[in-house]
Formats: structure tokens, sequence, C-alpha cells
């Protein structure tokens, strides 16, 4: 199957929304907070899909380049002809994934993670973030406040003046799940459960072909390669 | 002449923003990680001025983390937002107060999309009908939380008892303001002052006595950069974009840090505890940190809330020195009690950064009931 990966990418709002012709200027990646992390130049992303050349784009969408950008869109503020590379990216993103490329890289094949945590605790919780599913372990960050608060939720909540997990309206209310069953049904019918189905069967493949243990939890060797893994490759000396 | 250029400036990037009857959507960071916040801000709004807002509890996500992080497909996500919408239609409310700058700018990219290609509206029409059967209308004003802060900013100096000023100096006090970048960077008309000079922060500072600290990295990114902070593997971008604040700022020595993101907060004042661990290094005075706070956080402060309801104690860095500053009275002692005054122990002390009372030799004035 020869796919047109430019054609593909101009289906895309964003992607025709994103580009208005680049001058290659570079103002976008003087401003690029990506670009100063990690080996990354937002211009070259705008001057490689500008060529339309297929298979310059099927490059991108397999390599680790496209999932730098931090899509803060400082890039769309300055850019003097009104091009949005970081909108240009996130169409790349989306097309990586559609067509399953994003397992050929390091950076993309994050994505799984994506879709077990935030994608899942969407449908479960309806929030994307969901603090009982984040422990200090996993992000000690959050520093001593955030054990003695997860300690006590109930009594932190109702120091100000709401019920954890209740039902009237107020923050980490219990979602009622009828609102979860609309979620659901509008992730099913808008393609977003097919896209998570496809990202499991994708994942499952290149863990096979990379020899990692897959299964559904979050802790098997392909997720946990996945997620904490940082080969070096990425970042400016 | 900078300054009148600056204000010609502005003048072209202002924006309707409604003054009553909101229909108000969460932040699902904001709700984690601060959850008294959005409780003071309707708190101001409904005690302090008299406004009415109201909320569904069956509103939820926008799905704009999993949008921003890729895994959620547009179709979805502007399905999701059609339902907030849905549930402000049916409420008969027009003016959507949005809790969440990354889904304030959603909201605005998904508003802007149907306005120029209106087949995707109705196919997001289609869509919602078919999973829900709910219909809905577009919000007649969007604004964000800080949008409405700022438009009510002289009501709520005027009925504060504290002012940005330093009680014992006099002087004003320095004020970092940290714009999240989604509020306009992609839609600079759709924020007050645009995205190069953004007043939506900045207004308030002014119209409570403070004073805007002009740094180098004022505009950077704080660094949440979505999947850069979420998976382990990437989240040293995140530390090192809100570290370059730091330095930057550092020597302009401001007395406080104010934001109108939910994620922005989380990082400035979490990231400053993390580079003490890592590098022994803190950014504020005596060993502290700069404390961070949101909009509603800061005009709680000076409308005379107790500290401690305005969740203060859920941060890392601490408002102590801050409000030892500006005379607020407090009781250090109730910091981390319920709500009926019952103890349930006290976060232990980070290795570095100083935190509550500790190296304050100034008393605070102490709150007697």
């Amino acid at each position: 199957m020869n796919i047109d990966y430019y054609k593909e990418l101009s289906l895309d709002v964003r992607f025709t929304e994103g580009l208005t012709g680049c001058l290659h200027c570079g103002t976008c990646t003087a401003i690029c907070p990506a670009a100063e992390f990690y080996n990354y130049d937002p211009r070259i992303i705008a001057e490689t899909v500008q060529t339309r050349d297929s298979d310059k784009i099927r490059e991108l969408l397999s390599g680790n380049t496209i999932w730098y950008c931090g899509e803060c869109m400082s890039c769309k503020t300055r850019c003097p002809r009104n091009n949005a590379p970081g909108l240009l990216i996130m169409a790349l993103r989306a097309l990586s994934v559609r067509t399953g490329l994003f397992t050929e890289s390091e950076k993309g094949r994050q994505q799984l993670v994506m879709k077990r945590t935030m994608g899942e605790w969407i449908l479960k919780y309806g929030y994307c973030l969901y603090r009982e599913e984040m422990t200090l372990e996993d992000h000690p960050e959050q520093g001593p406040t955030w054990e003695w608060q997860n300690a006590n939720l109930d009594k932190l909540f109702n120091r100000f003046g709401v019920t954890y997990r209740g039902s009237e309206p107020g923050p980490l209310r219990k979602i009622p799940q009828e609102a979860l069953d609309e979620l659901k049904r509008i992730f099913d019918v808008t393609g977003a459960s097919d896209l998570f189905d496809f990202i499991e069967e994708q994942s499952g493949k290149k863990a096979a072909e990379m020899g990692l243990d897959f299964n559904k939890k979050l802790d098997c060797a392909y997720v946990n390669q996945i997620y904490n893994l940082d080969s070096g490759i990425h970042t400016k000396e | 002449m900078k300054i009148e250029g600056k204000k010609r400036l502005w003048q072209e990037y202002q924006k309707e923003i409604a003054t009553d009857k909101f229909f108000f959507v969460r932040s699902c960071v904001r709700q984690n990680f601060f959850p008294a916040a959005e409780q003071i801000f309707l708190r101001i709004l409904r005690d302090t001025l008299g406004k009415s807002v109201y909320e569904n509890p069956g509103h939820t996500t926008c799905t704009g983390i999993g949008y921003h992080c890729d895994v959620v497909p547009f179709n979805t996500t502007m399905t999701v937002v059609a339902r907030q919408f849905a549930l402000m239609t049916e409420a008969g409310c027009e003016n959507l107060a949005v809790s969440c700058i990354t889904s304030f700018g959603l909201y605005t990219e998904i508003i802007e999309t149907w306005h120029h290609f209106p087949e995707i509206e109705e196919k997001t029409r289609e869509y919602l009908r078919k999973a829900t059967g709910r219909e809905f209308n577009i919000p007649r004003n969007l604004a964000h939380a800080s949008d409405i802060v700022y438009k009510l900013r002289n009501d709520i100096a005027a009925k504060a008892p504290h002012r940005l000023v330093n009680k014992i100096t006099g002087q004003p006090l320095r004020v970092v303001e940290h714009i999240g970048c989604h509020y306009s960077k992609m839609f600079p008309h759709k924020g007050i002052g645009g995205a190069e000079y953004p007043y939506v922060l900045t207004g308030l500072v002014e119209a409570l006595g403070g004073e805007i600290v002009d740094y180098p990295e004022r505009r950077h990114c704080c660094g949440f950069g979505f999947r850069q902070y979420v998976v382990r593997a990437n989240r040293g971008y995140s530390l090192s974009c809100s570290k370059k604040k730091f330095d930057s700022m550092e020597p302009y020595k401001p007395d406080l840090i104010i934001t109108n993101c939910p994620g922005c907060p989380y990082f400035l004042d979490r990231w400053q505890y993390v580079v003490s661990e890592m590098e022994g290094k803190t950014y504020g005075e005596n060993g502290h940190g700069i404390p961070v706070f949101t909009y509603e956080e800061l005009a709680g402060l000076v409308l005379g809330y107790d500290p401690w309801d305005l969740g203060l104690q859920t941060h890392q860095v601490s408002a102590e020195p801050l409000m030892v500053k500006m005379g607020i009275p407090f009781d250090p002692e109730k910091k981390y009690l319920g709500r009926n005054g019952e103890n349930f122990g006290r976060p232990s002390k980070p290795n570095f950064l100083k935190i509550d009372m500790d190296g304050i030799n100034k008393e605070p004035l102490v709150l007697t009931n």
C-alpha cells in the first residue's frame, strides 16, 4: 500500500491552518522551549512538510523528532507568516498514531502510556488526571505536602467545605455514572475507542518484536520501558 | 513613550467579559492539586461580589490534557466540549466561566474552528446528538476565570483591607506574573492585552497596589509540555523550563509569583522544591521559596479570607514570609488543622527548602477567633 502522507496530513484542519507558507526565518526555533532542551528545530518541521515529500513525512512520522514539542504554541504567536509549527506537530502526531508508525520510535511508543493513564482515567473518573492514581514514588516532585494530603483527603476536602468524591458540585466530586456513560458513547461514535484499541494492538505487536512482556497492566515490561527509558540521544550536550 | 506604546497596544487587545450569570466549568489540575482555589473563586464571586454562578456536577473533563497528549482525537474533544455547552444551554446560561487555561484555549480553538469550518460544527452536532441526544448553543461570552477577576478587580480592590504593599518598608510588593501559554499565544485577540503584553494579571496586581517585575524569561512556558511531564522519561524538560524561569527572575527579588493557569502554579511551586532537593538552591528569602499564587488566592488574601481557607497549606512553597510582610493576620498553628480544629498531623519538612514559619524572625499578627 502506497500512502501519500502529505495528502493524509492535508485532511487535518490543524495542518492546513498551521501552514500558510514558511519562509524559514527560524523565529519559531528561537522562541521554542523544546528546541532549547531537545535536538529539535520546529523550522525544519515546517520546511519538511512544505516539501510535500511523502517519504520525508513518513520519516518524521516514524522518528522521535515530532514527539519533542510541548505544544505550548509560543511559535504561533511569533511567526511573522502566521504559521503554527505546534499545530503541524499535532497533525503529524495524530497521523503517526493513526498509521501505527508511532511504535517505530522511542518517544512515539510512549503513546501507550497516554492511553493507559489519562485516556482510561477520562472514561473511568471523568477527569484527565486523578490524584489517587499518582503515587509519590512515581512523582517525588509532589513533595512532603502530597503525602500529607493523600493520607487525609476526606478531612482536607472537608477543611475547604466540600466532600471528597461527593455528589454535589465541587472539586473532585464523583462524576455521575450517566455522565461517564455519555463520555463513553462520545468516545465510541467519534472514533476514540477504536483508536485506543488500535494503540493497544500496535503496541502489543511492537512488544513482541522487542521481546518484552506485554499485558493489560501498567507495570508490564513494555510499559515500564517506554515510561522510563531515556536512551540519551534526545537532548543537547 | 515606552509605557504609552504598551498602553496603546493593550487597547487593541480588549475583549468583552460578562459580569454575572455564569455557568462554571472546572479544571482537572486545579481540582486535584489545589482543590480550594476554585471554591475561593466561587466564594469571591457569590459571597463577596453577589454574582450568580451555576454549576452542574455532571460536567466532566474537557479532555484537554488528553488532546494535547495526542491520544484523544480532535473530533472526540470537540464533542465532549459540545456536551459542556449543552449543559450550559440546558441551564439557561450564555456566559461560560472557564477555570482552566488549557480548556479556555481549547474552547477558543474549537469555536474558531467552527466559525471558519461550519461543516465541522455540524459534524460535531451530529456526534453529540447520536451519543447523548443533546443540543447546544455556543456561549455568547467565553471568559477565563482570571478574565472575570480582572474585570472585577476594582470592586475587589475597593473591598480589600490589604494591599500588595510591604508593610515594613511601605514599598509595593514585587510581583512576577506568569500567564498560561494557552491563554493567548494561539489567539492573541482572545486575551486581555494579547500575547506579548498580556494585561490580565498585571491589571489585577496594579489595582491591588503591587509592582510588576519585567524579567527576561517572563513569557517562557512553565514547562508542563503535556507528554513532557506525564511520562517520567521526559520530565527533565518540564523541570528545566521552570528552572530557567527561576534563574531569570531571581536577580529581581520577587516577593511572589501570580499565575492564571492550573498547571503553572503547580510546576512553579513543586519544581522550586525539587531544585532545592537536587541542588540545595532556594529562590526566596531566608531559605524559603518564592510563594506562588493563583489570581483568586491572591484576591482572597487581600480580601481578608483566612489563608488556610484559601488552601495555601497545600502549596509546597510556604506563603508565610509574604503574609508577614503584608501584615496579614493569621494563625500559624492552625495551618494543618481540620475544619473543626482536629489534628491530622503535618507534612514532613523538606531537606533544604524552609517551610511554615521556619527562619522568619518577625511574629505574625495572630487571628484570635
